[in-house]
């Protein structure tokens, strides 16, 4: 009843060192519960580089493999799929859409993808936000082209410029299809996600650059196919693909089609469901972050440690306040209890000062960390985590009061009431 | 040791600190109660460490030293500070106040510190807080900070605070070394009033011997005291 009184009047006295002590534990605890936080936005933001996808067909290969390329932009297929084999799972009945990926060209090092009209229509990204255009139209023509955000800001391009595209993944390819002239009519708005970092075209745009490389090799001179000829086809033959995003009629139906793509007798396919391949990927490259955790605990032990040495040095300032409580009839448990009780008033206002300003930080900067970052960390109220990182703060503030406190006991014990000034 | 009149009797009392030679060898003191007893004494004499056992804060042998009737060598350390809380009011030399808490907070320490100052109230602690303050003439402080206040003013809080609850016994460790002649007399005077007023006992120590003569009773600590020689 009346220690509290006295220990908050007596750090009331100290306002300086009180304030700074209370500020380097709430800094300290702040930081530890806003990695949390952040560690949390990160998941959710990678767990949902793309949503809505049910599964993501490749030919025959690992898991991580496929969410790489396809999802990543990282790595290339070993395989492709033929045409006729997306054609039958885009036509099953059990199939609600899919979107088809033709990767293996670049332009000035970003990935030109294949794809038709259906990559505009289902692609969606955390928590199911589409694809949307913020300038032209979505590519249908052979020689339409649409840029991901960040290739049309590191790029400067304009709609209506015209671009080649490189066969291959370097960034100067030495083969150029220089003759197959690409125009911007689109640019894509900013997701955060790896679909900035590329450039869409048709499939047949994709087979009209292969045109006459059917052996793999150059064309013979001479033999070059010219724009002007593939304008002048009927229709550009697409004969294969890399993967293709496909979405169920219903949530129910994944596993079963997973199964029947996976067993798919004309060629090897593998399907991945991305939700559960990316929380695979996470638990592999979320090491990072648990080393950030444990940082941000010794930080707060420095915290902790400075409150110990603020007490601690005070004492010897406080050897006649300790006589004169001593002298009035407090015994020394009482002294011991009074600097434990303001060790443990300095860390529990610091913790909760600290979980404060996160939470202030989260709510200020969300859009600014979201628009800059595309990183989404939710305003919840805090989880048994941190509320356990704050009762463990508290718990320890309270702990290493009881060192000063021990000096403050064995000082009233000698003492007596001798006062040395 | 049964003398029923003494507030305090020492008999062959020795003390000393931890691994130290004794600073105190007693072999009679006794003070009866209702008694103003000056101690003088030069620094060094042991004049802290008998109050100091006097208080309870100290432990001294078993069987040596009796305080309103108890044998405080006997006494285990919480019995010893409700002892000191309830019956003994301690008046130091100076910079008796907690600087962070105003005077009424100060003066009414005791009786918050433990319960047992406060049984001996008859009023609410308020009302006993401003009576007592008003025997000492500082009724128009007590929501001052006590940092505010003159060295005299600061006495003057202090003994009000040691004579809260009217306690038996009142220990006053050279209040008046830091007044200046003048204001010594008044403080004097005042104490004496309120400890008269009460029924206290008073075991009041110093070094200045020219305050001898408005005691009932002067005994030299250094003459006393065997240790000291």
């Amino acid at each position: 009843m009346f220690l509290p009184h006295l220990a908050l009047r007596s750090l009331a006295n100290r306002l300086l060192t009180t304030l700074l002590t209370v500020l380097s534990i709430a800094l300290s605890v702040g930081l530890l519960v806003g990695v949390e936080n952040v560690r949390t936005g990160m998941r959710e933001s990678f767990s949902n580089t793309v949503s809505g996808t049910d599964l993501i067909v490749g030919s025959r290969g690992g898991t991580i493999q496929i969410m790489l390329y396809s999802v990543f932009g990282m790595g290339s297929p070993v395989a492709n799929i033929s045409h006729e084999t997306w054609r039958k799972y885009d036509e099953h009945p059990a199939v609600a859409w899919t979107i088809p990926y033709a990767l293996g060209d670049s332009h000035r090092g970003f990935r030109v993808i294949g794809t038709n009209g259906s990559f505009y229509e289902h692609y969606r990204y955390r928590g199911g936000q589409p694809i949307t255009l913020i300038e032209g139209r979505t590519a249908h023509g052979v020689f339409d082209l649409v840029l991901g955000a960040e290739v049309a800001a590191r790029l400067n391009y304009e709609l209506g410029d015209r671009i080649a595209v490189t066969h291959g993944m370097s960034a100067v390819g030495f083969m150029n299809h220089d003759d197959m002239p690409f125009e911007v009519v689109g640019i894509l708005d900013r997701t955060f996600t790896p679909v900035d970092r590329a450039i869409y075209v048709t499939l047949e745009g994709i087979s009209a650059i292969h045109l006459g490389w059917e052996s793999g090799a150059p064309p013979m001179p001479g033999q070059e196919v010219l724009a002007e000829d593939v304008l002048a086809m009927d229709e550009v033959p697409v004969s294969q693909i890399t993967s293709f995003f496909l979405g169920a009629e219903s949530r129910a139906l994944t596993l079963q089609l997973q199964r029947e793509i996976s067993t798919h007798e004309e060629e090897p396919l593998t399907a991945v469901i991305p939700g559960v391949a990316l929380s695979e990927m996470w638990r592999g490259i979320g090491y990072a972050e648990d080393g950030l955790r444990v940082i941000s605990g010794f930080v707060v032990l420095v915290g902790i440690l400075g409150m110990l040495v603020s007490i601690y040095t005070s004492l010897e300032a406080r050897r006649r306040e300790m006589a004169i409580l001593r002298a009035l009839g407090a015994g020394p448990k009482k002294i011991v209890s009074l600097l434990v009780l303001e060790a443990g008033l300095l860390s529990s206002v610091g913790a909760l000062l600290g979980v404060g300003l996160v939470y202030a930080g989260i709510i200020g900067l969300q859009p600014w960390l979201e628009g800059r970052f595309g990183l989404l960390i939710p305003i919840q109220p805090p989880d048994g985590v941190q509320l356990a990182y704050v009762g463990a703060v508290v718990v320890l503030g309270l702990a290493a009061g009881l060192v000063p406190a021990a000096k403050a006991y064995r000082t009233a014990l000698h003492d007596g009431l001798s006062l040395r000034i | 040791m049964t003398d029923g009149d003494a507030c305090v009797l020492a008999h062959d009392l020795t003390f000393s600190y931890p691994g130290g030679d004794p600073v105190l060898d007693l072999p009679e003191l006794s003070i009866g109660t209702g008694e103003r007893v000056f101690l003088y004494g030069p620094s060094g004499c042991g004049k802290t460490t008998l109050l100091s056992l006097v208080a309870g804060v100290l432990q001294p042998p078993p069987g040596t030293l009796q305080v309103l009737g108890h044998d405080v060598g006997a006494l285990s350390s919480p019995a010893r500070d409700r002892l000191r809380a309830a019956h003994i009011g301690y008046v130091f030399q100076m910079f008796n106040l907690i600087p962070y808490l105003d005077v009424r907070d100060n003066i009414a320490l005791p009786v918050r510190i433990t319960a047992a100052r406060r049984n001996r109230l008859s009023g609410s602690l308020h009302q006993a807080v401003a009576e007592t303050a008003a025997h000492l003439g500082i009724e128009d402080l007590l929501n001052e900070k006590v940092t505010r206040l003159s060295v005299g003013q600061q006495q003057r809080v202090a003994a009000a605070r040691a004579l809260l609850g009217d306690p038996e016994l009142i220990i006053a460790d050279e209040p008046t070394s830091a007044l200046d002649q003048d204001r010594r007399r008044g403080f004097l005077e005042l104490l004496f009033q309120n400890v008269q007023d009460a029924g206290s006992t008073l075991l009041f120590v110093s070094h200045d011997l020219t305050l001898s003569d408005l005691f009932d009773r002067s005994l030299s600590l250094a003459e006393l005291n065997r240790a000291g020689a």
